[in-house]
């Protein structure tokens, strides 16, 4: 049995998961990261996409996340990004439907950051949900 | 006894019934007061875990980053006054108002310039009517907050801070808003957001690691710092939020008491009336069937 470590996965308004894990995938700015116990201290921010704990009894959870950061600390090591969101939890076809007024409307040329990263957080919790459970996938 | 009996009864019924509004306001506003303290308590480890990473970023970098550096030339403030959506709330918005009403004064006095940001209704609809000048406004959520509502404002407030003064840009950002001290309690306070101080604890209580930054300590804090922003103003909107909820409760409550006096008096009267019209009733009686006798 692999060694395991606590995560916490932290969102701006309530803490989203936290337990025990063995590892913890995430992508961050400079590419995809991997978290095993005993890793050494660290910040890297978070792209928009996808982050995927597999807990101590071996069930995988994948977190949407609109950007941020991960932490890992000698004791724990966190997920921190404002919106982040369970896939299961997620309403996909909210999401998508998001997801396209959002990419209309950065064709119209909106392009504030806010609008940016709305559609960043729609494009990480489509892609989150569509890996959580395949039959959500797009044709 | 100038009202009459009915008059009376009528005076008794209405403010029964209002006291039965204020005492169900009063329910709710407290029941809201829960769901708003259990909201405060959940941003609890996302506040930590962020606090965390700014000491530790700022532990290892100098820290020099454009929404840390004070101003040389200080010429406009901004200032965010956080007020309520609703009234029945007591003294809460007034006491707000008056704050930052203050405090605009000491900054003019200064010689500086004064951008208002306000949320709430009630603070909208003071300013309005007394034609004053409102940057932007924002309504509809006093009570109940979302991370959302106060990332929509601190996206304005940071994104003006970071103006260039020649073009409306400020120097500083203050926010005006009421801290939850207890249920009981609630005081108006001014806090600055913007430029940010960081506090370099010189003594951590825990040491910190050697720490790893992906991809360099500046791009970390240039991403963590606006989230610092974000939170900190979602702090201060949540405990207007509960304040509001606490100054309604307090209000609501004072106005069941008051109904309860008045219903009491008003009791009184109406049987003081009734005996009294029995009392003249009989004596009429008496009078006439004497008058009656001595014939």
């Amino acid at each position: 049995m692999a060694e395991t470590f606590w995560v916490e996965i932290v969102s701006a308004d309530r803490l989203v998961w936290e337990g025990e894990a063995s590892q913890l995938v995430a992508t961050t700015t400079e590419g995809e990261i991997g978290i095993l116990a005993r890793h050494i201290p660290l910040i890297a921010t978070l792209a928009p996409g996808r982050a995927e704990v597999t807990a101590a009894d071996g069930t995988r959870h994948i977190v949407a996340v609109e950007g941020g950061f991960v932490s890992v600390t000698l004791t724990r090591t966190a997920i921190i990004s404002p919106y982040a969101q369970m896939a299961g939890d997620i309403n996909v076809a909210e999401a998508r439907r998001a997801l396209i007024d959002l990419a209309a409307q950065r064709e119209a040329g909106d392009n504030t950051m806010a609008t940016k990263q709305a559609y960043h957080r729609a494009q990480a919790q489509v892609k989150a949900a569509e890996s959580h459970d395949p039959s959500h996938a797009s044709v | 006894m100038a009202a009459s009996l009915r008059e009376l009864r009528e005076r008794n019924r209405s403010v029964r019934a209002t006291q039965k509004i204020t005492r169900a306001m009063e329910l709710i506003a407290a029941s809201r007061i829960t769901k708003a303290q259990a909201a405060a308590r959940a941003t609890l480890p996302y506040t930590r875990e962020l606090n965390r990473a700014v000491a530790a970023v700022a532990s290892y970098s100098r820290v020099a980053h454009p929404l840390t550096t004070e101003r040389e030339t200080f010429k406009r403030s901004a200032i965010l006054v956080i007020t309520s959506d609703r009234g029945l709330a007591g003294p809460y918005t007034s006491n707000v108002i008056k704050m930052a009403e203050r405090l605009t004064q000491t900054l003019l006095d200064e010689g500086r310039e004064v951008v208002t940001y306000m949320t709430g209704r009630k603070g909208i609809a003071y300013y309005d009517f007394r034609r004053r000048p409102l940057e932007k406004t924002w309504a509809g959520f006093s009570d109940k907050p979302t991370y959302a509502d106060s990332d929509a404002i601190a996206d304005e407030l940071i994104s003006r801070f970071l103006m260039d003064p020649e073009d409306g840009g400020v120097d500083e950002i203050q926010v005006v808003y009421t801290r939850f001290e207890s249920m009981l309690v609630q005081t108006p306070r001014v806090r600055r957001i913007l430029p940010l101080h960081v506090v370099r604890d010189d003594a951590p209580r825990e040491l910190m690691p050697l720490y790893v930054f992906e991809p360099n300590a500046e791009t970390v804090l240039d991403a963590l710092l606006p989230l610092y922003v974000r939170n900190r103003i979602h702090f201060y909107i949540m405990q207007a939020a509960a304040s509001e909820l606490a100054s309604k409760q307090k209000a609501m409550k004072a106005a069941t008491d008051n109904a309860q006096d008045l219903i009491e008096t008003l009791t009184r009267q109406t049987n003081q009336a009734r005996q009294a019209k029995i009392t003249q009733e009989i004596t009429e009686i008496v009078g006439g069937a004497s008058a009656l006798a001595e014939e």
